[in-house]
């Protein structure tokens, strides 16, 4: 199979297998081993886009990461936006489209895996061209853990798109060489398709391999498709290479213009030539190698525009050997040709002043304006730039210990330097963490004939400069954002000085390419606007990531049910069996109520309140946090963390308690048991479990060293059940056989070790609904059988099982607060009507002294009180905030409190909330309004207490 | 993802800690010998410097306990990690006073 | 009525089939209810002496698990090990170490269904369990006997490297994130299958 712009024995790809792909609707066939770029060349296809603000006809500009305009969306076999085509490797069936900028995400899932895999290594090597494969010999010679990763299908870098030798024979056979070697080496990892993208802090850099992408449909489901690589390293080598840049002319964004050596990439890599008849423009020597190697492949060279006067003589007789003529000292002005080039305009250009100008015809113009070494991953490890005006680029200066670059990404640009940067870069990096081996030699290269310098080159002036027409010609910076050096010209001319200035006025730099073509080349054309020095301007500071990546490969294998660890309690797999709707608190899945046929939320919640309230009913309440405190000062502790008094308390009985920051709010709540002399056990909230632990940890430790005390968290060997209502009592006799339910010989706020089931339990008797309770403990394991044994006792009695859902109705008929709903870190026990648990006795405890503020004894503070809507079916919603008067003022509404909870409650046949009012207790039965759609919902104020409040539930 | 050296398990990542503040803020000997000011200058005022700053940590996900460490907050680098109730080690600022730019 | 032993069930209990389909080169397992207290001391003291010589082993040092021992011991903290024993041991051993410490400060506590325990072995230990600690688990950087408490995805675990290879390794797993733990190893084995 052969195209015309194939050039035969030229390229990497296996010429002998076919591809078909669909471009803009067209079907095309291309090669394993192209890039959808490539093989689109290799079709004479250049349009590939459009700009994204102007709509002018885009091509090819470049043939890897830097290419700032052949964007390309897939739309087969899997919808994937903003994917550049000369990255993009050719797979059968892939359909692809150009694209002006803006993507589409795909509507359906994607089904592809994703994950993410943690590698740590001494020496961390970016970029296998020579001087990455120098650096990682020698590093692995010396028996280092070296990591290698590269962006490209294959390692070889540079090396890939030239004809140069090492050695005295093809480069790539050194570089077989050395994967051979490295391969062999078990201490060495080789990445393929792997882009580092963002340095991070203490050797961490995180890399995306791209590991089925280039399958197409073929690729196997079981594989991931795309991993995170979070390779922690001690030393990390930088040989990412370096970008050549553009120069800036008029009309400079036409398909068909091309940087130099990207072409010499297409021919070399790919065997594609880009066109038929080129004319090369360049500020340096490293055009005319692609020159020369493009006529060798048969493409004409119509002329080589080289803005320096001088030209190396092996150049020009090299080119006179095939004809090519060189225009020394000329620029490209201009390009005609608007679907594709076909004609540079080439005038002299001498001291800054431009000469006649005169049409040279060509489907093909190169640039080369210098090189760009790639210093973004250097410059987010917060090393420092230079400017080289020697190369008309950034190159690193100063580095963190651990990290160097190597090759040209330190501005090294000879084959023979790359190698022998490698290997010194990775000498010293080793030597840095004081390792040592056998030194490698760098292989050997050819002597290069003496070359000239860069001139430094970042726009040609426009010949229609003086034409103000807006009409006129229009040279590109940023190809993608289509932003332009007269919108440069605008942003210094509105006063901005600061490149990061103009990055955010023209958005130059800030699309998917981050600027690799036109960062260094804004700072230049700024600098001159200015009339400074580019190496003063600077250049704006590189993030990452360096290079787009999904946020599906960074969420990898955290999604679906791996988003967030999900916790359950032992019970869970029957709570599930039984139909249970779960409720999120925190991490736990916590049955929220448990449906019958037919049933809705309300009717459910309301059954499940009136089987508390009037039969027996039990929930799981395992999640509840569980502290064991042991030891001879437990009691002084806990003295100090709750406001109440703990050490009085006496073995076997159970006592109530809150903890205070130390600003005097309440932080948490729950029960506390003694169970031995030395030894109580506390209960904490859900959701504060480990934080309370944390709180009391950083007190015993920091502040109390001296404390006899061991603080160990039990709440996962416990399964806590509590069986509540008027009948529970006969339910647990049953059970409980050993058990004197009797509430004299088991009275309220004490508990009793007995055999629940047969199994060894701890029951409490407490209440959480005002009504007759037990909550019983038993070891985990025997979690669900203890569960059962309650059902199968319960039956008779209609034993209910509630969810999370009715133990807040119940709580808040009694109200109960709930910490962190009812309170917000700002409320007091005082301001939830709870002076009776702050001890007067204790001389001090976390809190105390706060409570004495002025800002804390204020009548006007906000205070926990019941409200109940005026109309009984109205459920106010939680958050809803409440005013003084009927008619909703104007903006700003003086508001003077919130609703923290609200329900509708079987027991008292109608809806209530409570909320936090200012000056609440002193507004009892006043009425109040919650605006609520637009109108004012009248409100009566109460005692938060609105069942039961004399208590006479609590004993059955 | 940065390393914190736990003085007791050694490098981890930060995630596996929890942060407690300025270090070194001890509870006053007699809170009612205080007045509101003095009481509130302990419960809410806390230094914020440019550069070395004493706080305490704690290895949550490990060992759980509590510890100081000294950090750089222009740069984030740790300077130094000790036990609690160990004296403040003497460190001077090696922050580069450089801003991040935005 | 007749007295029978009530049913006992791990927290991966309903994970053991899936658990079994790993594929060649990771075998994991669950081992259910083993005794496990937590023990406080400060080591060096005359409790930990009596502890130590109850025990018949030294408790270990930071990172470090001693399991030669029919009581496996795993350094947790600084004051702080977790005794691993086999099924039913608690009672015995809560009796036996309280005795031993008599009036000494040094706590113990049951914990037994706290975590659970996970046996991993086979050549893609190191790897399945890479795709989600942080930790350099090479062997020659955590040897046998290393015993880090830490995250592995985004579940707290103590993960106690058993032998020399570094793929004989238990994950102890606090028992509400057991399930999650496992959904997760079960998922990071899809692309070995």
């Amino acid at each position: 199979m052969n195209t015309p712009f194939r050039a035969p024995g030229h390229g990497r790809v296996d010429r002998d297998t076919a591809l078909s792909f669909t471009f803009d609707g067209t079907a095309y066939t291309g090669h394993p081993g192209d890039t959808l770029a490539s093989a689109l060349l290799a079709n004479s296809v250049h349009h590939v886009a459009d700009g994204i603000k102007y709509g002018r006809p885009r091509g090819i500009l470049a043939a890897g990461a830097e290419e700032p305009n052949a964007l390309v969306q897939i739309e087969a076999p899997f919808p994937e936006p903003m994917l550049t085509a000369t990255t993009l490797e050719l797979y059968d069936g892939l359909v692809a489209r150009g694209l002006s900028g803006q993507g589409k995400l795909a509507a359906e899932p994607d089904t592809a895996r994703y994950d993410t895999m943690h590698a740590h290594c001494d020496l961390l090597v970016v970029g296998a061209g020579p001087a990455g494969l120098a650096a990682a010999l020698a590093a692995a010679r010396t028996g280092a853990r070296v990591v290698l990763v590269d962006e490209l299908p294959e390692p070889g870098g540079s090396l890939l798109g030239s004809q140069e030798l090492i050695d005295g024979a093809p480069a790539l056979t050194w570089v077989d060489e050395v994967l051979t070697e490295l391969a062999d080496n078990p201490d060495v990892q080789v990445l393929s398709r792997t882009t580092a993208f963002g340095h991070y802090d203490d050797g961490l850099v995180l890399a995306l391999e791209k590991r089925t992408d280039h399958l197409g449909a073929a690729a196997p489901a079981h594989v991931s498709r795309q991993r995170i690589w979070r390779i922690r390293s001690r030393q990390i080598v930088y040989a990412t290479g370096a970008y050549e840049r553009p120069v800036a002319f008029d009309n400079n964004d036409r398909p068909g213009i091309m940087l130099a050596g990207s072409a010499r990439t297409y021919l070399n890599r790919f065997g594609v030539l880009p066109g038929s008849r080129a004319v090369v423009f360049t500020t340096n020597d490293s055009a005319y190698p692609a020159a020369l190697e493009l006529a060798d492949a048969g493409v004409r060279i119509a002329a080589v525009v080289d803005v320096r006067e001088e030209v190396p003589e092996h150049w020009r007789t090299a080119c006179a050997e095939r004809g090519i003529g060189i225009r020394a000292g000329h620029v490209v002005t201009g390009t005609s040709g608007i679907e594709h080039v076909t004609r540079a305009h080439v005038a002299p250009f001498d001291q800054g002043n431009l000469g006649e100008r005169q049409g040279v015809d060509c489907d093909l113009l190169l640039v080369s304006g210098g090189w760009n070494p790639a210093v973004a991953l250097f410059s987010q490890a917060r090393g420092t730039l230079r400017y080289d005006a020697g190369i008309g680029a950034f190159v690193p200066a100063d580095g963190p210990g651990n990290v160097r670059t190597a090759g040209a990404a330190g501005g090294t640009f000879t084959l023979s330097g790359c190698l022998t940067d490698g290997v010194d870069a990775a000498r010293q990096a080793l030597s840095a963490i004081g390792r040592t081996g056998p030194e490698t030699a760098p292989p050997a290269t050819a002597p290069l004939p003496g070359g000239a310098p860069t001139r430094v080159l970042w726009r040609v002036p426009s010949p229609q400069d003086a034409d103000d027409s807006p009409e006129g010609a229009v040279q590109f910076v940023d190809l993608q954002r289509d932003a332009t050096v007269s919108d440069v010209l605008r942003a210094t001319g509105a006063g901005l000085r600061s490149v990061e200035h103009v990055k955010r006025y023209t958005t130059i730099g800030t699309a998917h390419d981050q600027g690799r073509t036109s960062g260094v080349m804004t700072s230049g054309i700024v600098a001159e606007a200015l009339g400074v020095d580019v190496a003063d301007l600077g250049t704006t500071r590189f993030r990452p990531p360096a290079v787009p990546v999904s946020f599906a490969a960074l969420a990898g294998r955290n999604r679906g049910e791996l988003f967030d660890p999900v916790r359950v309690t032992a019970i869970h797999p029957w709570h599930v069996e039984h139909g249970a709707l779960f409720e999120n608190v925190g991490q736990w899945k916590r049955p929220w109520y448990y449906p019958r046929a037919g049933e809705t939320m309300e009717e459910a919640v309301l059954r499940e309140c009136r089987a508390a309230r009037t039969g027996v009913a039990m929930m799981d309440g395992s999640t509840l946090g569980k502290i064991n405190v042991q030891g001879p000062d437990s009691g002084v502790l806990l003295d100090r963390l709750y406001t109440n008094l703990m050490s009085t308390l006496k073995v076997g009985r159970v006592r109530y308690g809150v903890m205070c920051g130390a600003d005097g709010m309440a932080i948490d709540d729950g029960t506390v048991i003694r169970v031995a002399e030395q030894e109580f056990l506390l209960t904490t909230t859900t959701g504060n479990a480990a934080k309370v632990l944390e709180w009391m940890e950083e007190w015993l430790q920091t502040e109390w060293p001296d404390l006899r005390v061991h603080l160990t968290s039990v709440t996962e060997h416990w399964v806590t059940i509590p069986l509540v209502g008027p009948r529970s009592r006969d339910v647990l006799a049953l059970v409980a056989p050993d058990l004197d339910v009797d509430n004299d010989a088991f009275p309220f706020m004490s508990w009793q070790d007995t055999s629940v089931a047969g199994v060894a339990a701890r029951v409490c008797r407490i209440s959480f609904s005002g009504e007759l309770a037990y909550e019983i403990n038993v070891p985990a394991w025997y979690g669900i059988t203890v569960w059962e044994a309650l059902c199968a006792a319960g039956s008779g009695f209609g034993l209910t099982t509630y969810g999370t859902e009715t133990m807040h109705v119940l709580r808040a008929e009694k109200a109960y607060p709930i910490i962190g709903q009812d309170t917000d870190g700002t409320v007091t026990p005082q301001d939830l009507g709870m002076s009776w648990v702050v001890s007067k006795k204790k001389p001090d405890f976390v809190g105390k002294r706060s409570f004495s503020r002025a800002e804390n004894r204020r009548e006007d503070r906000k205070q926990l009180v019941g409200l109940l809507p005026a109309d009984e079916r109205v459920l106010l919603p939680e958050g809803a905030q409440i005013i003084a008067t009927s008619d909703i003022p104007e903006p700003p509404v003086p508001m003077l409190g919130h609703v923290t909870s609200s329900y509708r409650s079987d027991a008292l046949r109608r809806t209530f909330a409570l909320a936090l009012v200012r000056s609440g207790t002193r507004r009892i039965g006043e009425t109040l309004y919650v605006p609520l759609d637009g109108r004012a919902v009248p409100v009566t104020v109460t005692d938060p207490v609105l069942f039961d409040k004399e208590g006479a539930r609590r004993d059955g | 993802m940065q390393l914190i050296t736990c003085p007791w398990c050694g490098d981890r990542e930060e995630i596996e800690f929890h942060y407690g503040g300025q270090a070194h803020i001890a509870y006053p000997e007699d809170p009612y010998a205080l007045d509101d000011e003095q009481w509130a200058q302990y419960v809410f005022f806390r230094d914020n410097p440019k550069g070395p700053f004493a706080e305490r940590w704690v290895h949550s996900a490990g060992c759980r306990r509590w510890f100081n460490a000294v950090r750089d907050t222009v740069t984030h680098e740790v300077l130094a990690v000790y036990q609690a109730g160990a004296e403040r080690p003497a460190i001077t600022s090696t922050a580069k006073g450089q801003e991040a730019s935005r | 009525m007749t007295v029978e032993t009530p049913a006992r069930f791990s927290p991966l209990a309903e994970w053991q089939d899936r658990l079994a389909q790993s594929p060649a080169g990771f075998q994991v397992r669950e081992l259910p209810c083993l005794t496990q207290l937590t023990l406080r001391v400060q080591p060096g003291g005359a409790a930990a002496k009596a502890v130590e010589s109850c025990l018949g082993v030294t408790l270990p040092g930071p990172l470090r698990a001693e399991l030669s021992g029919d009581v496996e011991v795993l350094w947790m903290g600084p004051d702080e090990w977790l005794l691993v024993a086999p099924d039913g041991r608690q009672d015995d051993l809560l009796a036996r170490l309280r005795s031993a410490i008599g009036d000494e400060f040094a706590t113990v506590t049951d914990v037994s269904a706290q975590r659970t325990t996970l046996a991993l072995s086979g050549d893609l230990v190191r790897t399945v369990l890479a795709q989600g600690c942080a930790i350099d688990l090479d062997p020659r950087v955590t040897p046998a006997g290393s015993c880090l408490t830490t995250l592995l995805a985004q579940a707290p675990v103590t993960l106690v490297v058993h032998d020399g290879a570094a793929s004989g390794v238990r994950l102890l797993v606090r028992s509400s994130f057991a399930s999650y733990l496992a959904a997760w190893l079960v998922d990071a084995c899809t692309e070995y299958r």
